[in-house]
């Protein structure tokens, strides 16, 4: 294969790569567009295969092992555990990039010489970095994700001296690496990788769990610098295109995460946002009033009365799995002829769109799943809003009370409902640490215990009276 | 603990303290609860609901006030005609009562139940805090009482309320007007125009205009300053001055419209008259009045308390048992009043008389005979949120200002940007400049492109770039074909495995996610 065509088909799959975003602009050309990407980074392999210089049975052995891996991944997955999917998939791209960027040092490549050559030098250097970097961030990222690690953040003391002395020391070794030929750097580049890795640790063990969305899609964004870095190393032009296109797309999402949680970017990238505030909870000013506690027989009776419901779900609903008993309660109400929307804010859940794609599991029509700003107008002609798992996205607080920690962020306006019934474990507070005066309103009702369980009990309840209903 | 519901011997009276869905919740909290037999007969509730609901109906109300730790009314106690005693009599020495007491004007009923060492709680006394309103008996009363006072005013008003086109001619609508725009006042608005009047209302306390208007109802303003807010809510006696005007605008109302609702009263005084009756003789003949003030004394002169009365072919209706006339829902709502009440007074296990509860103390009247109303002032209610110092926050700039500092950001952006590229031009070799230029035009479509991308699918979007992302299997497969012996092969087959997992992976899951998401 010459050159030219193995450069056509490189803009090919550019192209289809551009597709493949492009068709997740609406649910109805999204699965084309998936298609487009994976038409795509086949066509790219194909080309480059074509142009290897043999290796052929250890590329096959070797793809046929992780596209099986892969398969099984993605059919076992279930959906509530997507987060960690996405956060692992992320430490593969990273540890991909680090693999390549030794690779290519360590290939006996073209004789690059003078300015080339140390432009050469410093892609590899800088591949290597966020490549490690995404690695170890994605991975406590996924631990994180699991349980495997407190979702607490972790803040050693002068943490933003440490990340400072470890990147200069990698400034350091760079310049080292430089002065060096070719595998003398070696010893340079593994103990800039080594350190790499620290700093991935260590910028994502300090951020708190609910900061997970913010956290993905930044790693998300590193992925993709990593792989426009392993491009420029070799200068290949498809790998600079997609790292550029997937880069992008990771920081609009951490720009829209970080927008709907009312923090600045740089607080997330650097970490240990929430903590310091959060350590005193309640520093507002304190709610008054007592919760008024119902029963479940009691909410089924409010929403069989409710001309319109809104239900807004929280990472609490994901936690109990109560997203299938969820929509039965949604059909029954649907089919007494109200209106039943479910109202999703930008960072409920654990990823970006979490929360709808457990809707979309339990099969909820997408056409009732609406965005948090095409459904706050609409609170006050509401009859009841039923809160599942949610705490820190519908707290007045935030924009009322200027001492609130999470003063500025933009939530979901419940309270100006008819009534609000909130479903929770306890009275505990958000992840923010903030106390939630939304509990003490006086529409408001508080249906207390595992989410699960009481959509169940709801479900039961509906049901019967529908039975009563027929019977009579 | 028992719990004992009598039936009520008040004339006219048909609501009961408790129905058969409260007694659940009180059995519930705790209780044992005693019902008298027939006493939810006139509010519709018979006794096997009672029984059912697990209450243990009592054949007489001798024996049912002797068994009772704690006995719920809903009117003051008493002279039985039938027993010949009067209700206090009856309460067990040292037992509670809670019920409507009135103890402003309860002297001697007082006096006998602190004969008898009685602990008494007034529901009409319970605080107007936040925190006690689904204890709050007057309004929930209040409520049903504008709703019943349109009820009745529609029943001897003779013509619809709502305007009609038909073809026998066209029928005009309604005109009503509500006095005083309290919780009754409001009830009496939302009822009116759900019957398709028109409505207007007058209050002294201008902060109820907004909740007026809320209901779809026209509020009357007096060409006059003063604020008639009062204690608790509640309104306060106004000026000379401003009365004249509003008796001048009432007036001017009553030649206007067909039905008038007064709903004025001032907590401790006669209801003041606002209706006079020059101004009730100016009304059309057919109109209606409904006093919801005439057990105080009536806010029309003419008002006879319990009756309804016709001057010059104007209806006056001043009947004083509204709540009454609605019973199951009535004794409904008071009956959850009272379950919230005994839920804060600690249920059945833990009830007492917690004389630190706000809510508790301020409805206390009697504590085992000791009289103890009205209850101390409270120092200082709830400091009055004063905002603490001026804010310290800056006034935001004015968004012009907030535009020209953003547009010198950006420039000293492009600038710097501008430096660098040049910066770059000189010394970076030509190969590089162009993998750059694909690079930032990469960037500048990616994020075109994904800012289109729907919010619910951000998900599948995390996980196709991902996919995407093993584009770096590229980057392993140039380095593969060295050497099996050679290092960088075997890191890059590594690499290779990595990429495929993920391509596979991401491309499959999204697929998975995608497949769910349908209409």
């Amino acid at each position: 294969m010459t050159q030219g065509l193995t450069t056509v088909a490189y803009i090919a799959a550019g192209v289809l790569f551009i597709l493949s975003l492009g068709g997740l602009s609406s649910q109805e050309s999204a699965r084309r567009g998936n298609l487009y990407g994976a038409l795509g980074i086949l066509l790219a392999i194909g080309a480059t295969a074509a142009r290897m210089s043999g290796g052929y049975p250890l590329l096959a052995g070797v793809v046929v092992v992780g596209a099986l891996i892969g398969a099984t991944l993605a059919a076992r997955v279930a959906m509530t555990s997507m987060p960690e999917l996405v956060a692992i998939l992320h430490s593969f791209v990273g540890a991909a990039a680090v693999l390549v960027g030794f690779a290519t040092y360590l290939a006996p490549g073209q004789a690059l010489t003078g300015v080339e050559h140390t432009i050469h030098q410093v892609e590899i250097f800088i591949g290597v970095f966020v490549g490690a970097v995404t690695f170890t961030g994605s991975v406590i990222a996924f631990a994180k994700l699991r349980g495997s690690l407190s979702g607490s953040p972790l803040l050693l003391p002068g943490r933003h001296v440490i990340n400072l002395l470890i990147v200069a020391a990698s400034g350091y070794l760079l310049w080292r690496f430089l002065a060096v030929s070719e595998p003398l750097g070696l010893m340079s580049l593994g103990i800039m990788t080594a350190l790499a890795c620290v700093l991935g640790v260590h910028l994502v063990v300090a951020i708190g769990g609910a900061d997970m969305p913010v956290v993905v899609s930044m790693l998300n964004s590193y992925s993709g610098w990593a792989a426009a870095a392993a491009g420029f190393m070799l200068s290949n032009d498809l790998l600079i295109i997609t790292g550029a296109l997937v880069g992008s797309s990771g920081a609009i999402l951490s720009y829209i995460m970080c927008r709907a949680m009312n923090r600045s970017i740089a607080s997330v990238i650097f970490g240990g946002f929430g903590a310091a505030e959060g350590a005193a909870p309640t520093h507002g000013a304190a709610p008054v009033g007592e919760p008024t506690p119902l029963t479940a027989d009691e909410v089924a009776e409010l929403m069989a009365e409710a001309r319109s419901v809104v239900i807004v779900p929280g990472y609490g609903m994901a936690v109990a799995q109560a997203q299938h008993p969820l929509f039965e309660v949604t059909k029954l109400l649907r089919a007494r002829g109200a209106e039943v929307r479910f109202a999703i804010h930008p960072v409920a859940g654990r990823l970006p769109g979490h929360m709808n794609v457990l809707l979309a599991e339990a099969k909820v029509p997408y056409d009732i799943v609406l965005e948090m700003d095409e459904i706050n107008a609409d609170f006050p002609e509401t009859d009841v809003v039923l809160v599942i798992g949610a705490n820190d996205i519908v707290n007045p607080g935030a924009l009322s009370d200027a001492a609130s920690p999470i003063y500025g962020m933009p939530v979901l306006e419940v309270w100006r409902s008819k009534v609000t019934v909130v479903m929770k474990r306890s009275m505990a507070s958000g992840y923010a640490g903030v106390d939630n005066p939304l509990f003490y309103m006086e529409d408001t009702r508080m249906l207390f215990g595992d989410a699960k369980k009481n959509v169940d009990a709801i479900l039961t309840a509906l049901r019967e009276r529908g039975r009563a209903a027929e019977a009579a | 603990m028992k719990l004992g519901v009598p039936r009520e011997i008040a004339e006219g009276e048909r609501r009961v303290a408790a129905t058969p869905e409260t007694v659940k919740r009180l059995i519930k909290l705790g209780f044992e609860v005693l019902i008298e037999a027939g006493a939810g007969a006139l509010a519709s509730f018979p006794d096997a609901q009672y029984a059912e609901a697990g209450a243990e109906l009592v054949p007489d109300a001798r024996s049912l006030w002797s068994a009772s730790d704690v006995v719920l009314k809903v009117r003051p106690p008493v002279e039985s005609s039938e027993l010949g005693v009067h209700e206090a009599e009856l309460l067990r020495e040292g037992a509670t009562l809670i019920s409507f007491i009135w103890p402003a004007q309860a002297g001697p009923l007082l006096d006998r139940l602190a004969a008898r060492r009685a602990t008494v709680i007034a529901m009409d006394q319970i605080p107007r805090i936040s925190r006690a309103q689904k204890m709050d008996a007057l309004s929930s009363m209040a409520n049903i009482a504008g709703y019943r006072a349109v009820v009745e005013a529609a029943a001897a008003f003779g013509r619809f309320f709502t305007g009609q086109i038909t073809a026998a001619g066209k029928v005009p609508p309604a005109k009503v007007l509500v006095i005083g725009a309290g919780v009754a006042g409001l009830a009496a608005i939302g009822a009116a125009r759900g019957l398709g009047a028109i409505v207007r209302a007058f209050d002294t306390r201008p902060a109820v205009k907004e909740q007026v208007e809320s209901m779809g109802a026209e509020f009357l303003d007096l060409a006059f300053e003063e604020d008639g807010t009062g204690e608790g809510g509640y309104a306060k006696q106004m000026s000379q001055a401003f009365i004249d005007a509003e008796m001048a605008l009432f007036e001017a109302q009553a030649r206007e419209v067909d039905i008038i609702i007064t709903t004025a009263l001032i907590p401790g005084r006669p209801a003041p008259t606002l209706i006079t009756r020059q101004a009730l003789e100016l009304m059309r003949p057919g109109s209606v009045v409904v006093d919801l003030a005439a057990e105080a004394g009536g806010n029309c002169e003419l008002t006879v308390p319990g009756e309804l009365t016709v001057h010059q072919g104007v209806s006056v209706i001043g009947y004083v048992d509204l709540p009454s006339r609605l019973a199951p829902t009535a004794s409904q709502l008071y009956g959850t009043n009272l379950v919230h009440l005994l839920t804060d007074m600690g249920g059945g296990e833990n009830f007492r008389v917690d004389k630190e509860d706000e809510v508790v103390r301020g409805a206390l009247v009697l504590d085992e005979g000791q009289l103890c109303w009205p209850p101390p002032k409270r120092e200082a209610p709830p400091a009055p949120p004063i905002e603490p110092a001026p804010k310290p926050i800056a006034p935001p700039p004015e968004p012009a200002v907030i535009a020209r500092r953003r547009a010198k950001q950006s420039a000293l952006g492009l600038a710097c940007c501008g430096a660098l590229l040049a910066l770059l031009g000189l010394v970076a070799p030509p190969a590089f400049l162009g993998h750059l230029t694909v690079f930032v035009l990469a960037c500048f479509v990616g994020w075109q492109v994904v800012w289109n991308v729907t919010p619910a699918l951000h998900t599948p979007l995390m996980s196709v770039t991902n996919a995407v992302s093993g584009i770096i299997i590229v980057g392993g497969m140039l380095t593969l074909g060295g050497p099996l012996t050679s290092a960088a092969t075997w890191l890059s087959a590594a690499a290779v495995l990595l990429a495929t997992i993920n391509i596979a992976g991401g491309f499959l899951v999204t697929q998975r996610m995608l497949r769910m998401f349908q209409k």
